[in-house]
């Protein structure tokens, strides 16, 4: 069975690689691509949208519909991971252990006794607790704003530099996972609770699926950002740039969520009580 | 481009995807997966894709590499076959 799944995979690897000859070589004038396709874009971008990033243009604007499912496909990774993964009657493990800070003394409370209450003195723990170390949480501290402030340049400034909302939220994203890592899973909770990231999945397919519908309230075709215009008061091309930027930030929010929703599910196992 | 290092960057990633999924130990695959994704983003950024390649290095080398070893974590660290 084995021998015969790696002659399949070498027949069907062969053969990809040998249709790739019929390829024109890369970055060929006179490829069919370069002939029809990017010309078109190269030249009319500019003047239709006024983003300078083709790439960006062509992704929010001429294939607004791919990005709007691309953005819904995530959406839904993040339900299915929810429902796979996610335990909902909570189930309370043996004991909780609690570390009194100034002595470093650890405690064990079993499940049937009454639960420490969280001070200043006692903090909960988990079973797999290790001493944090001051580095890696000083350098995480410093780290993290930086990093979500790049993030949020990103997504704003993907008009005119590689990025956008997908990058950029996905950055975001990893700030909060690197926050979680170095302190605990607990404390992001207070930060961005389950419930949150949860709407926030969904709150950015509706702002992207919104401006979309606010083009046809404004008279025009569905993702049709020229209808903007006369919603921000100002000319149809740079109403289009405004509305990629609208619907970037959509994509960005949808991706953060989703990528923390995808940590805290996998990392605690469903449980959300600890985790990395 | 300098046609060395574009061949040692395919070799790394033909290396990397070989060795991702023969090695027994899961958390080396998860790494293996990201020193993967790292070098198909060089190999996006030598050929002009930016865009592709931020994406390439902040998802495939980022998150994902932190997706896995957190599914590492909670699960078991040696496959069985």
């Amino acid at each position: 069975m084995k021998t015969l799944a790696i002659f399949i995979v070498l027949l069907f690897g062969g053969l990809l690689i040998y249709c790739t000859l019929d390829f024109p070589p890369w970055g060929d004038p006179l490829a069919p691509a370069s002939m029809h396709v990017s010309p078109r874009y190269i030249e009319q971008t500019m003047e239709e949208t006024s983003v300078p990033n083709i790439v960006t243009a062509v992704l929010a604007d001429y294939r607004g519909y791919d990005t709007m499912f691309e953005a819904v496909v995530i959406f839904t990774a993040a339900v299915a991971c929810f429902f796979l993964l996610r335990v909902f009657g909570r189930i309370e493990s043996e004991s909780r252990m609690y570390r009194h800070i100034p002595s470093g003394i650890t405690l064990r409370i079993s499940k049937d006794a009454e639960p420490l209450r969280e001070s200043r003195e006692f903090e909960r723990i988990d079973l797999t607790w290790v001493p944090y170390g001051v580095v890696v949480k000083t350098s995480c501290r410093i780290i993290v704003p930086f990093c979500q402030l790049f993030a949020l340049y990103v997504i704003a400034h993907g008009h005119h530099s590689p990025g956008g909302g997908f990058q950029g939220g996905v950055i975001l994203g990893a700030s909060v996972i690197l926050f979680a890592i170095s302190n605990n899973m607990r404390l992001s909770f207070t930060r961005i609770s389950e419930k949150l990231a949860v709407l926030l999945c969904g709150l950015g397919v509706l702002i992207y699926a919104g401006t979309g519908a606010l083009s046809i309230f404004l008279g025009s075709n569905y993702l049709d950002y020229g209808a903007l215009s006369r919603l921000f008061g100002v000319d149809p091309v740079t109403a289009r740039s405004l509305g990629i930027l609208m619907v970037e930030i959509g994509v960005g929010i949808t991706v953060m969520a989703v990528i923390i929703t995808l940590y805290y599910n996998l990392a605690s196992a469903g449980r959300h009580d600890e985790g990395l | 481009m300098i046609w060395q290092i574009e061949f040692v960057v395919l070799l790394i990633v033909i290396i990397c995807g070989i060795g991702a999924i023969t090695v027994k130990d899961l958390l080396g695959a998860a790494i293996l997966f990201g020193a993967y994704s790292f070098m198909m983003c060089l190999l996006w950024a030598i050929m002009g894709a930016v865009d592709v390649a931020f994406t390439e290095a902040s998802v495939g080398a980022g998150v994902s590499t932190v997706l896995f070893v957190a599914a590492v974590f909670r699960t078991s660290r040696r496959t069985k076959d």
